[in-house]
């Protein structure tokens, strides 16, 4: 089994470039230096990778929707279009960078690298082995959800910034949205955290014997639902609703700028599917012949896959429907996967200790009955319901000459 | 049930990802699937001698990945640009430039001593049609009573600046003659295809032939 591990961790770097110093001649004083090579070596690492990442995840979301969508997709670059992005790329930097007269300039020149900079942040800590870039760090999850938190500040600058209608009009909505979806997305998280009993991505990873998509599927509906959320896109894109708002918050951007604001849009999904591969698919695990990165990756890109065919399938919604299910079903469903977790596991630990495979299996033949129950139940409550409208009045020309004599 | 639709909905567009015969509704620009015979046939060669002088495209045709692009199926009475110009049957008489109802040709002409069969004709300086403002009714065809101008078939002439979109004198010799056969329904019979790239000498697509001796002595001295 090949292990690749040792390469992708900050410690190493840091070794090397600290043996590399002492070779030099330098005292202990000097190793300051070593720490900030090996974080400059790290960051472009990092930074280099999710771009090329995204810029091929571009091409196969457009060439996939395409195909969802019974059309053909971009194919003129290089074989089944595969050059288009860097193509796209080209056309991005060349185009010219406008900032609008009466824009916030500080504001609007910020906010898509603060867009950029979460996500980025993110990868850092992902565990592609024992250990993720970041070493284990061992509040990785609070990481995430605290740092993922920070786009909702983002989009708001963007849209802010531009002092456009509908920039700032999406602003708004993104704004309502995203934090109101984090709710969702940390009581889903919760049930994991209960299993597992830590915060560190590695020891999750760990503890998952069984997969928790597995152990609990209400709290894995909820976060995927919450996340897709998060990342704004097409059941839920209210931010830019292209039909409606013109592009959202996004609108006065051109060039450079748009590029960046894209970039972070599109590194969003591979993001999510990775840490949806962490909390809730096992991470690295799978079998031994292959190494646990390919299996990781296998993993994030099914992901991807589905997310890509919920985008294909569903329109957008209301934004009164969005925020109605955010607070009535994923709410309620997050809180209920928590007490259903913890009532599981007080009953077959008996008030401590660890879960053993079997316990995770029982558990997950329960929720799995008592989730599709749950969710079919709550289906039936939201489709009930009917948007009211006022029974149309007839028109006192309508009937004239048939009643009128 | 409330909620089935969601899923049904993913049935669908996965039937769309996954079976070949959903595929490809919609192609604006189709490219074609080419073997061997239609990219020899593209080149009016023979099969063999275009397998042997060009190897590599045999076998990635035989693999399936080259491919011919097509245009869309085209009426030949389209009228379009690249407007079809018989300079020495123009007399500079700018009947065009006075039928154009937005006045985008411009003639400037000089005298000369060239006599036509029905008149003199002057010498030409200049003949600029700003394609970028026509509006392709074809009125200065119609007007023409020399039969000089036509209406071509084209239409995908983009390009970076307006001021390319004039077309001027020398270009409208270079030109192809390929008119449109709009105003010309003989041209059909006669089985000129504008898009296939036949072209047609003035004697096609002109209303009148040459009257002969004969006629013009009937028609002016014998009446």
């Amino acid at each position: 089994m090949i292990d690749i591990s040792g390469i992708i961790d900050f410690r190493n770097f840091y070794e090397i470039y600290r043996d590399i110093l002492t070779y030099l001649g330098f005292s202990e004083g000097a190793y300051w230096m070593s720490f900030l090579a090996s974080a400059i070596t790290f960051s472009f690492v990092v930074i280099n990778v999710m771009i090329l990442s995204t810029a091929f995840y571009t091409w196969f979301e457009r060439r996939a929707l395409a195909r969802f969508h019974a059309r053909t997709g971009p194919n003129r670059h290089g074989p089944f279009g595969i050059l288009q992005p860097f193509a796209d790329v080209i056309k991005l930097i060349l185009k010219e960078d406008t900032i609008p007269d009466e824009a916030d300039r500080p504001v609007f020149t910020l906010a898509p690298i603060a867009l950029l900079a979460p996500t980025l942040l993110i990868a850092a800590v992902i565990p592609l082995s024992e250990d993720s870039f970041l070493g284990s760090l061992n509040i990785g999850v609070l990481f995430i959800v605290g740092v993922t938190s920070v786009n909702s500040i983002a989009i708001f600058m963007a849209g802010w910034g531009s002092r456009n209608k509908y920039a700032i009009l999406g602003a708004m909505r993104g704004a309502a949205m995203l934090i109101s979806y984090e709710i969702p997305m940390a009581l889903g998280i919760t049930g994991v955290l209960l299993i597992s009993g830590s915060l560190a991505l590695t020891e999750i990873v760990k503890t998952q014997t069984v997969w928790f998509i597995f152990v609990m599927p209400i709290g894995f509906f909820v976060f995927m639902a919450a996340a897709t959320a998060e990342m704004s896109r097409t059941p839920f894109d209210q931010i830019e609703a292209e039909s409606e708002l013109g592009s959202g918050y996004n609108t006065e951007y051109s060039g450079i700028k748009f590029a960046i604001l894209f970039l972070a849009e599109f590194m969003a999904p591979i993001i999510t599917a990775a840490i949806v591969t962490t909390l809730f698919l096992g991470g690295t695990s799978g079998f031994d012949v292959i190494p646990g990165q390919i299996w990781f990756i296998i993993k994030m890109m099914i992901v991807i896959f589905v997310l890509l065919w919920f985008r294909a399938t569903w329109p957008r919604l209301r934004i009164d429907q969005i925020m109605g299910f955010a607070w009535k079903a994923l709410f309620s469903l997050g809180l209920f996967n928590i007490f259903l977790i913890a009532l599981e596991y007080l009953v077959l630990t008996n008030g401590g200790g660890r879960l053993t495979k079997t316990d995770m299996l029982i558990m997950g033949g329960v929720n799995w009955v008592v989730g599709i129950i749950i969710i079919a139940i709550i289906m039936n409550i939201f489709g009930r319901k009917q948007l009211s409208r006022p029974d149309p009045i007839p028109s006192p020309l309508a009937n004239m000459g048939i009643r009128g004599e | 049930m409330y909620g089935t639709g969601i899923f049904k909905g993913l049935v669908v567009t996965m039937t769309n990802f996954v079976l070949p015969s959903r595929q490809f509704n919609v192609v604006q620009y189709p490219d074609k699937k080419a073997s061997p015979l239609d990219l020899a046939k593209e080149q009016d060669r023979n099969v063999l001698s275009f397998m042997v002088t060009n190897p590599v495209k045999t076998i990635r045709s035989l693999v399936g990945l080259e491919s011919i692009s097509q245009k869309m199926p085209q009426h030949p009475r389209f009228r379009g640009e690249e407007f079809v110009w018989y300079d020495n049957r123009c007399t500079g008489c700018a009947s065009c430039a006075k039928y154009c109802p937005l006045g985008i040709i411009k003639i400037i002409t000089d005298t000369s001593g060239v006599n036509l069969q029905e008149g003199q004709s002057y010498d030409i300086d200049t003949f600029d049609i700003d394609i970028g403002r026509c509006m392709f009714c074809g009125l200065c065809v119609e007007a023409c009573p020399y039969d000089a101008l036509h209406m071509g078939s084209g239409f995908e002439e983009g390009t970076y600046k307006r001021s390319d979109l004039v077309i001027d004198m020398e270009k409208l010799k270079k030109a192809d003659k390929k008119p449109s056969t709009w105003f010309r329904p003989q041209l059909t019979d006669q089985d000129h295809d504008p898009i296939k790239g036949s072209s047609a000498t003035w004697k096609q697509v002109g209303r009148h032939e040459k009257p002969t001796l004969k006629e013009q002595q009937d028609r002016w001295v014998n009446r």
